[in-house]
């Protein structure tokens, strides 16, 4: 069993009400543990719904989630320990910034896991450093920090929790390219140094297919795909057909299969196509020109 | 080009309220720009480099510290114009909830035109009218909370559209949009401009950019680039320097002739950069 399972899990909001909409429908699914998954479909197809079961936010209507193994809800006295397993970090996450000072504010949950200062301390300064905040950071007031500072700040605080699987629900909306650069990059270093789990809810495919290693794709509140990345880009038609986009060297890349040049790869990003172009030119012992 | 918009020389500054005592952030240092009427032009730069306040100069919302803004020949510091002033320049934010008051999408349009005391007859015209534009007609008699975001920011512009402004500014309309909302404002903005609305469009999106007449770029309170796409898209590596980006397929074509392909340096469309690669492979093949 990975480290996140569902099995038939349906979440229906209104029940009994004339608005009644299943938000998620009948999901089974099995995350290994280590994996970073990008998780993307429409506003509206049921990501948000289905992440906030993980940590237990919302309760199935029907159906079941394990993590690590266990049944959230099947014993209500671990749900609180089951929960720390699982950080969740909101949309918008600056917004939840409330403390004097960064630190305090990074050391919020670890504080409430009732962890010893020392280890506290030993958490908030390592997330600072992991987010590329400097230590004098934190000591300030965290409204003094700029926009893209005060995002870190609140991904530090969800991450000093040290959870086994963390969750960023678009954790690059309303940044700037640079910004995103940064976000993305400290996501990837996060998982290549903790090794830990990481689920990445974005509308962009440029960004997942930069991140990630499996993508799920949501749509109509069903799971449409859970796949790597060739496996998913290679339905490029269903994704466009669903209001989702794929990436634009994708498109390119899909165009120039269709009009009759021959290759096998499925191209997510400009690196890989670079060398695609390259290799095609050799093939035929062509000049670049 | 009719000059619709002459920002000249201008300086403003927040004061850091955090700071004791207080200390000022220069914003702006020393902007000008001449905007034609009919133009479409987009605002690129790094959060904190000057782009939203730029913004809210055209409406008077800021005023220049040092400098002048002029709208169609108004001064904006002159208080008498603040009305007409108003009236022709209409603002779009980026939170579509933010800028939604009433709880039928119809009376949300209306909201303004009542305010100025517009007659009935009138308003209920206008209204249809945005509606039709931004192609939220048939919503009209739904609850804003019910529609996506998409459909909400247009509900944000037809509302603007309803005051019949002669530019409208849109300060990271698409922000908080999935692709299809993006797609649909970058449409609706696009049929604006066709309809000889002048738009000033602030985006994080370099493709957005990229469709637009005109792209300006700000870095630290300072205009450093203003041309056709083309020819700023093609600037990469400055564009980097100051944290900005370039469509993917730019990115792509200059990685190449940096390997000793032969392509053109400004490409920026889809379109095109399939065409040349094409080009390129299909001689061998």
């Amino acid at each position: 069993m990975g480290i996140i399972k569902t099995e038939n899990l349906t979440y229906v909001y209104g029940e009994g009400t004339p608005f009644r909409k299943v938000a998620v429908d009948n999901i089974n699914l099995d995350i290994d543990e280590g994996e970073i998954v990008g998780i993307i479909g429409r506003t509206g197809s049921g990501k948000s719904t289905l992440i906030q079961h993980f940590n237990g936010l919302l309760k199935p209507t029907s159906g079941k989630v394990f993590i690590d193994g266990d049944e959230l809800f099947a014993d209500k006295s671990r749900l609180k320990e089951i929960r720390f397993k699982v950080g969740l970090v909101f949309q918008y996450p600056e917004y939840q910034l409330f403390e004097e000072t960064v630190y305090k504010d990074i050391a919020f949950g670890p504080k409430n896991m009732g962890l010893s200062e020392d280890e506290i301390d030993r958490r908030v300064r390592e997330t600072a450093r992991l987010v590329g905040l400097k230590p004098e950071y934190l000591e300030k007031s965290p409204f003094e920090l700029s926009g893209g500072q005060k995002r870190r700040a609140a991904i530090a605080g969800v991450m000093a929790m040290e959870p086994k699987v963390l969750i960023l629900d678009e954790p690059t909306a309303g940044l700037d390219p640079r910004g995103r650069d940064r976000i993305l990059g400290l996501i990837k270093e996060y998982h290549a140094e903790k090794g830990t789990t990481v689920l990445l809810v974005s509308h962009s495919m440029e960004d997942v297919a930069k991140t990630v290693s499996k993508i799920l794709v949501m749509n109509n509140s069903k799971v449409f795909m859970y796949s790597d990345r060739s496996g998913v880009f290679a339905k490029a038609e269903e994704l466009t057909s669903m209001g989702l986009t794929v990436p634009q060297v994708t498109r390119v890349f899909d165009r120039l299969r269709a009009a009759g040049i021959e290759f096998e790869d499925e191209v997510f990003s400009v690196e890989y196509a670079k060398d695609l172009v390259l290799r095609l030119l050799r093939e035929r012992g062509q000049s670049l020109d | 080009m009719e000059k619709f918009i002459e920002i000249k020389d201008v300086e403003f500054s927040y004061m850091n309220e955090y700071d004791d005592p207080p200390t000022k952030n220069t914003v702006l240092r020393g902007v000008s720009l001449d905007i034609g009427r009919g133009e479409f032009v987009a605002v690129l730069g790094h959060n904190g480099s000057g782009k939203s306040t730029l913004a809210k100069l055209l409406n008077a919302i800021n005023l220049p510290e040092k400098g002048e803004v002029l709208i169609d020949g108004m001064l904006t510091s002159d208080e008498e114009h603040l009305y007409d002033i108003r009236k022709r320049v209409g603002m779009v934010f980026q939170n579509p909830d933010n800028q939604i008051v009433a709880t039928v999408v119809e009376e949300d349009v209306a909201f303004a035109l009542e305010n100025i005391g517009v007659e009935p007859a009138e308003i209920r015209r206008r209204v249809d009218e945005a509606l039709k534009t931004v192609g939220m007609y048939e919503y009209r008699e739904h609850a804003p909370h019910k529609l996506s975001g998409g459909q909400k920011q247009r509900i944000a512009i037809a509302g603007v559209l309803a005051m019949q402004p002669e530019c409208i500014v849109m300060d990271e309309p698409t922000a908080m949009l999935d692709p299809i909302g993006r797609c649909e404002i970058m449409k609706t903005i696009k049929q604006l401009n066709a309809a000889g609305v002048t738009i000033i469009l602030i985006t994080h999106y370099m493709d957005e950019a990229a469709q637009a007449g005109r792209v300006v770029v700000m870095d630290s309170g300072r205009v450093i680039a203003d041309d056709v796409p083309k020819k700023v898209f093609s600037q990469m590596e400055m564009l980097k320097s100051v944290g900005l980006d370039v469509p993917d397929v730019t990115e792509l074509t200059h990685a190449l002739i940096a390997e000793g392909c032969s392509l053109p340096d400004d490409i920026i469309s889809e379109d095109e950069c399939f065409e040349r690669l094409y080009n390129l492979l299909k001689k061998g093949g």
